[in-house]
């Protein structure tokens, strides 16, 4: 097995091989991980990669993830192109240095498969520990396949090191479900992927001394800060361009917000990640009973492009959004029904459901249960006043 | 002190607070009341200066010098007085005190 592909393949891969894969082939500088279920299985093949010398990378071997990103961090300011990958607990041990790679404008690039957090300790999927992250000014990816995976790894270099936007990137998906489970995926020629993203990142020292980790007076600090919410939308405008060029180049669209049969939907159900094929089976139940449900799947949720779901939710009766993730002490408890709920400028009614959590199961029936309970009770007063819990034992789901 | 309205714009300052020498947003020797000099004939290019120096104020050059007793050294130390804070430290480090603090006024 070599990295060095010559022309277009096809290959079987989970989505943290396919992720390896696509790290393998973009000539990736510095590498620094820390094992972690269910992300290791990138760093390992990385490792492999680069010991057998088919990636010439230097791969550092490292205590935590705190240190494993912070390797990343020095090496990017030198001017490499890095990856590093974690989830769940390894993610909040990241937490400080995730602000301080944006803070700085490094455009590392992470994959995180997403898994539920302690305690009690659960391995398995939900999205409590990305939702975390979500305030840290890196541009986030939510990708459905091991495909999307692939490509949005390649994507995400070029908009990461992209001279208007430079911020960090994860490239996000569910661990286990997608992380562990294996796909067909086409793999692109490296020269193509090379030339699609090639290498901008020239880091801070090549002009010489500067000083890096600097102090701000609060007659600076905020100037810094604001500079990274126009690089955010500097980041959604690159981000669609990168997406075209990647149709254009490849053949392949991922689109920032992928539609479901929304063209005369009243109904539409907002989801992120693997959950969205099970979606499209139980809408096609409820349109063959004569419901008409649409489903929207978000695929860029940092910074959120909440023009196009407007547009796509103009003259909408009802938006559910389904979180695998829970903010405590909040009638509506769905992260990203809050964050639609506050940016959406819409009469759209919205309701919060909260599904998956710890990989509790989700099927295409349990997602046609939440289309009936919604058509049957979206009238009734109060009905999106609060988060519905779907799956839950002792929370019944009235019918 | 400047007014907070004269100070530079978002758009105008280096982006993640990275500074380099001479776009810094202001002079940073502004509180420096003594100034490191640096006696040539004395020091004995031990580089402990530059290594200690907080600020990378202490420049390493390869000018060459021959002290009167004839020693020739193929490195020359000298100092950014643009960066210098007149800390001291170098000065203080120096094992045989070539270095002097000289008031600036």
């Amino acid at each position: 097995m070599t990295q060095v592909y010559k022309s277009k393949s096809l290959a079987t891969l989970s989505s943290n091989k396919a992720v390896a894969k696509a790290v393998g082939q973009l000539d990736v500088d510095v590498i620094a991980a820390y094992p972690i279920t269910p992300q290791t299985t990138i760093v390992e093949e990385l490792a492999q990669m680069v010991a057998n010398g088919e990636v010439k990378a230097q791969y550092i071997h490292v205590e935590s993830e705190h240190s494993a990103l912070s390797a990343v961090v020095g090496a990017s300011i030198a001017g490499a192109r890095t990856f590093t990958a974690t989830s769940s607990q390894g993610l909040e041990l990241m937490h400080e240095i995730l602000h301080i790679t944006s803070g700085l404008r490094l455009p590392v690039v992470m994959a995180v498969p997403t898994r539920a957090l302690s305690a009690p300790i659960s391995i398995w999927n939900d999205h409590s520990d990305i939702m975390n992250a979500r305030d840290t000014g890196w541009i986030i990816y939510f990708v459905s396949s091991a495909q999307e995976a692939y490509d949005t790894v390649i994507q995400a270099y070029r908009l990461a090191e992209d001279r208007e936007v430079l911020l960090p990137t994860i490239v996000s998906y569910d661990g286990f479900l997608m992380s562990h489970t294996y796909e067909p995926v086409v793999i692109e020629s490296s020269e193509d992927v090379i030339e699609f993203s090639p290498k901008t990142w020239k880091g801070y020292i090549e002009e010489g001394a500067v000083a890096i980790g600097t102090l701000a007076s609060p007659d600076y600090y905020y100037e810094f800060k604001y500079q990274q919410v126009e690089a955010m939308k500097n980041a959604l405008r690159k981000a669609e361009i990168i997406d075209r060029d990647f149709y254009k180049k490849f053949g392949r669209k991922n689109g920032l917000v992928e539609t479901y049969r929304t063209e005369d939907s009243e109904i539409d159900l907002l989801v992120t990640g693997s959950i969205w094929s099970s979606l499209k089976l139980a809408i096609d139940k409820a349109r063959s009973n004569g419901l008409r449900i649409g489903g929207l799947r978000l695929r860029l949720y940092r910074p959120l492009p909440i023009d196009e779901i407007e547009k796509i939710l103009a003259g909408k009766e009802v938006l559910v959004v389904i979180d695998k993730a829970i903010s405590y002490g909040l009638r509506v408890a769905g992260p990203l029904a809050n964050e639609i709920y506050t940016n959406l400028q819409s009469p759209v009614k919205i309701k919060s459901v909260v599904a998956g959590i710890g990989q509790r199961t989700i099927t295409n029936e349990d997602l046609y249960k939440v289309i009936l309970h919604v058509y049957k009770n979206k009238d009734s007063p109060g009905f999106t006043k609060h988060t519905l819990f779907y799956g839950v034992r002792g929370v019944e789901l009235d019918s | 002190m400047k007014s907070r309205e004269s100070l530079p714009s978002w758009y105008e300052l280096p982006i993640g607070g990275i500074s380099r020498p001479n776009i810094t947003p202001e002079s940073k020797a502004g509180w420096r009341f003594e100034k490191p000099v640096i006696d040539n004939e004395k020091c004995i290019r031990c580089r402990l200066c530059f290594l200690y120096c907080p600020d990378a104020a202490i420049v390493e050059s390869d000018e060459k010098y021959t002290t009167k007793t004839g020693k020739t050294y193929n490195v020359s130390y000298k100092i950014n007085y643009y960066f210098c804070k007149g800390c001291g430290i170098c000065a203080e480090e120096c094992p045989v005190k070539a270095i002097t603090m000289v008031p600036e006024v």
